[in-house]
């Protein structure tokens, strides 16, 4: 493009002459899903969506969820086998080619817990494990010394842990600093969808942890979703809000766009927060018009 | 934690009636189960699945997506059958559901 075919820009916008286009980086580098991928221990995923699989009426309608999600890691329980069961979710996390994630869900005490991911880990083949030991049956709140107890040892017998915690930052920080390869703060109770209660929590806990921070629990609809993400979450994890909504695969699709729209938004870096109005129209350059006299009154 | 054999009648199963060394018990699930001494971790899990084990992990490696704790140990699954189970023994045969 010339200069003299180049349209003007809005004001303000710079000025310079274009230079070719093979040596100037796209605007939006480095912010493709390949591009910036999330990485937990040595676990590499384009998407930033963990699905759980608790509450899906069917297998074909998780795995119509699923597959709207995007996901590549999703969750599961460990239980007694029943043999009078036909088909298993995992032949359809299989089916779909994404990774399974299991958890120690139900678990109270550390003990469970490790011994659970144990089972897991000879069951499935995988080291990951997302370790969740609970306090309490009617909030489902995460027991904070049990789960440092848990994850020390896990961390030791070579998992990659990854904690369910409060939106307590000091517990995350300790997490953390034990070898968690992220931690999974609850924006709010397990399948309570009322969204991030805390923020603040939620920026402390992206600023101090080094690892990944990843919203588990209390996700309700999409713009929870972008919410977590503008806070600098890595990622986020939910299950109920997609297989609890009317239209599970539309709601899973919301979910993968607010993922992405939230991780652009935190990458660009938004505007300051200001108490009154800053004009995005030039100040200057105004006609100088009677005020007393507006044209519609000839 | 309830313990089944404080509740569960005992029940016989046909390879304890045909030997004659004392049958063993243990809880198979939480379920109390009869079977004839030297049987091995492998043969019970066997009875358990009656061969509709699920097959196959979600990553694609090796793995059977059953496992099996004695005792509140793991037994890996390559041990199943050079692991004998006693009286008294606690057996839980887990694999992966819907969840989280």
């Amino acid at each position: 493009m010339t200069e003299t075919t180049r349209p003007t820009g809005p004001a303000g916008a710079t000025d310079r002459p274009d230079t070719p286009a093979a040596t100037v980086a796209s605007p939006l580098a480095g912010t493709s899903p390949g591009e910036d991928p999330l990485v937990i221990g040595g676990h590499t995923f384009t998407s930033r969506l963990i699905m759980g699989t608790g509450g899906a009426t069917s297998h074909s309608a998780l795995r119509a969820a699923l597959t709207a999600s995007g996901t590549e890691l999703t969750t599961v329980a460990m239980r007694r086998l029943d043999p009078g069961v036909q088909g298993t979710v995992l032949s359809v996390l299989s089916e779909l080619g994404v990774a399974v994630l299991p958890n120690t869900a139900g678990c109270y005490t550390a003990g469970e817990a490790v011994l659970t991911a144990r089972l897991a880990r000879e069951a499935l083949g995988t080291d990951l494990v997302k370790l969740e030991v609970i306090a309490d049956e009617r909030t489902l709140l995460p027991d904070p010394v049990a789960t440092l107890d848990a994850a020390e040892e896990l961390v030791d017998d070579g998992f990659t842990v990854l904690p369910y915690c409060g939106d307590d930052p000091v517990v995350a920080v300790r997490l953390a600093e034990l070898g968690c390869a992220a931690v999974m703060p609850l924006g709010s109770p397990i399948g309570s969808g009322l969204g991030i209660r805390n923020p603040h929590n939620f920026r402390l806990i992206t600023e101090r942890v080094g690892v990944p921070v990843i919203l588990d629990a209390g996700a309700g609809t999409a713009s929870d979703v972008a919410l977590a993400m503008e806070l600098g979450c890595a990622g986020v994890m939910l299950a109920s809000a997609v297989t609890r909504a009317q239209r599970p695969a539309v709601m899973a699709a919301a979910m993968r766009d607010a993922v992405r729209a939230g991780r652009l938004a935190a990458l660009a870096g938004r505007i300051p927060r200001r108490h009154f109005a800053e004009a995005s129209s030039p100040q200057d350059g105004m006609a100088h018009l009677d005020p007393e006299r507006p044209a519609f009154t000839s | 934690m309830n313990d089944p054999f404080a509740t569960e009648p005992p029940t016989f199963a046909a390879q304890a009636r045909t030997t004659g060394a004392a049958p063993v018990r243990l809880s198979v699930n939480g379920a109390v189960r009869e079977v004839a001494a030297g049987t091995t971790l492998a043969a019970v899990v066997a009875e358990l699945t009656g061969g509709n084990a699920p097959v196959g992990s979600a990553d694609g490696r090796r793995a059977a997506g059953i496992a099996a704790a004695l005792n509140e140990a793991v037994v890996p699954r390559g041990a199943w059958d050079r692991t004998p189970v006693r009286d008294g023994d606690r057996v839980e045969v887990l694999t992966a559901v819907q969840g989280g």
